[in-house]
């Protein structure tokens, strides 16, 4: 089931990364390569590290060890063919719905007229047309998720890096959020990297799931190719048999690691 | 989380009884002086008091006191805010600085600060300046100790998200540090114009020529208790009007906080 790497040169690609936080080593030695276009979920254990390895492709946390790539040139600093959605909530909370989405032009030096035009754009896009004037706190959990989404999607970044984004989300909310995603994401084929401890979200969502194994020392354990067809409904798709076989599959190498996590959040204190 | 509404009829009586409470307290001084159990001298009467409260007002004679102590506050306000904010951004950014001066910010902090007035008027002299810098001396450690946590506690996942989407360093200053200082300094708004208050009148009362706080030692000098409660009365209600116009700017500029 390992994908052999891809020919030409990789949206992203991570070598041999190690990242230690004084003596605890979160990664160990990890190497993961995501295709031009490619649609990445890494799944884990809660807590092992999932979420250093996606800092590390952003640029945001330097690797003790290993080296990043993006489209073939070692990443020196921030990764700026990158787009960051975070698990928590990272919108300003003094900024409007429309400012938020706006304000990545802003820093582009985008003229203020053009910005908001295209920050609406954005927002209707996303399903929040007419709601721009709202702030953070007059929006629920799926709406600044979508504010989110939007803010990130509007500087049309190469690569998407997404930390369990709808965790705290309904299911309801989560899954049409899900297919919202599948249905922008389409559209220009980004390439993607799904961090989510969510084994159905991860095999709905993608091309290739990466199982990481538990922590401390995290590191990928197995690959799996996702060959269901697009474009895919993420609520019908959980029902088909294909969509079964690969869960079984995958559980069963996940399991184990689960366990493991689960022991060693007992022990350790 | 909205409070549970309060029937206006029950709102109605409390203000009536907020009155009545206030006319008993009244009452129950004149009765007291009135009677001799307590001593005019040192009580005064409520009817001086308003008699000469209702002078001041009546010949304009207090005017120009309360100006003179209102711009002192206000520029004690203004000078402290623009301080407080410029040092706190300084020492909240630079980590050195912070390390280097952390001694002296927390004398600053531990220092009765009311004790400087002294030294400004011999600095100022008896104009409004020695006012003034006591008010922006009190104002600037509000402001300044707000901004500095405030700069301090940014939200990472903001800050993160922000350099993610390409911000250099001016722009995380201006759209992420600032605004979030801000909202630390408004939250001590209320505080902050209170101390610019006080700063004048303290000045005011230490020496000086104009303003409520010389109408206050003027009265005390020549022993009319009834004028000093005057004056007190008078920057109560000052106070408390000063405090309602900052609800009414921090309504406007604080929209976008949880109710």
């Amino acid at each position: 089931m390992r994908r052999e790497p891809v020919a030409g040169s990789p949206a992203l690609a991570l070598h041999g990364i190690t990242c230690k936080f004084e003596n605890y080593t979160a990664v160990a030695d990890t190497s993961l390569v995501v295709a031009d276009g490619e649609f990445v979920s890494v799944v884990g254990p809660t807590g092992c590290g999932k979420s250093t390895l996606l800092n590390v492709a952003a640029g945001l946390l330097e690797p003790t060890e290993g080296r990043v790539e993006v489209f073939g040139s070692p990443l020196l600093g921030l990764n700026s063919m990158a787009g960051y959605m975070f698990q928590a909530d990272a919108l300003m909370p003094w900024r409007t719905a429309l400012g938020n989405v706006m304000v990545g032009l802003e820093y582009r030096g985008v003229p203020g007229e053009e910005a908001r035009r295209r920050a609406a754009d954005w927002l209707e896009r996303v399903g929040l047309g007419g709601h721009g004037h709202r702030y953070p706190h007059q929006l629920s959990g799926g709406m600044r998720k979508r504010t989110a989404l939007a803010q990130t999607l509007i500087l049309d970044p190469r690569i998407l890096l997404m930390d369990e984004p709808f965790s705290a989300l309904d299911i309801q909310t989560r899954q049409l959020m899900e297919n919202e995603l599948l249905e922008l994401w389409s559209a220009d084929r980004k390439s993607v990297v799904f961090i989510t401890h969510d084994l159905e979200e991860a095999i709905s969502l993608s091309d290739r799931v990466v199982v990481l194994s538990a922590g401390p020392a995290t590191h990928p354990i197995s690959d799996f190719v996702i060959d269901l067809p697009r474009p895919r409904d993420v609520s019908e798709i959980r029902l088909t048999q294909r969509f079964l076989e690969l869960h079984q599959q995958i559980w069963s190498t996940m399991r184990d690691e689960v366990l493991k996590a689960y022991a060693f959040n007992r022990v350790a204190p | 989380m909205k409070k549970p509404a309060v029937s206006r009829s029950l709102i109605g009586r409390i203000r009536l009884y907020q009155v009545l409470l206030l006319l008993v307290m009244l009452a129950l001084w004149h009765v007291l002086v009135q009677t001799g159990m307590l001593p005019k001298f040192f009580f005064g009467e409520p009817g001086k008091v308003f008699a000469t409260m209702f002078d001041w007002f009546a010949s304009g004679e207090i005017w120009p006191h309360l100006g003179i102590t209102l711009l002192e506050t206000l520029l004690a306000f203004f000078v402290g805010l623009v301080l407080g904010v410029l040092v706190g951004l300084w020492l909240g950014l630079s980590h050195t600085a912070s390390l280097l001066l952390d001694p002296y910010i927390k004398a600053l902090n531990a220092m009765p600060r009311v004790i400087l007035g002294p030294i400004f008027v011999v600095w100022f002299g008896l104009g409004i300046w020695s006012k003034v810098m006591l008010g922006v001396t009190l104002v600037f450690c509000i402001v300044f100790f707000n901004v500095f946590q405030g700069v301090r506690e940014v939200n990472p996942n903001i800050l993160a998200s922000a350099r993610m989407l390409g911000a250099n360093s001016r722009q995380l200053l201006r759209t992420v540090y600032l605004p979030s200082a801000t909202s630390w300094v408004f939250s001590s708004l209320h505080t902050s114009v209170g101390m610019a208050f006080v700063g004048a009148v303290i000045g005011e009362y230490l020496g000086s020529a104009r303003g409520v706080g010389y109408l206050i030692l003027q009265a005390e000098a020549v022993f009319d208790v009834s004028a000093v409660f005057a004056g007190i009365i008078v920057l109560t209600i000052f106070a408390l009007l000063l405090d309602w116009c900052v609800t009414l700017i921090e309504k406007r500029l604080l929209a976008w906080k949880p109710g």
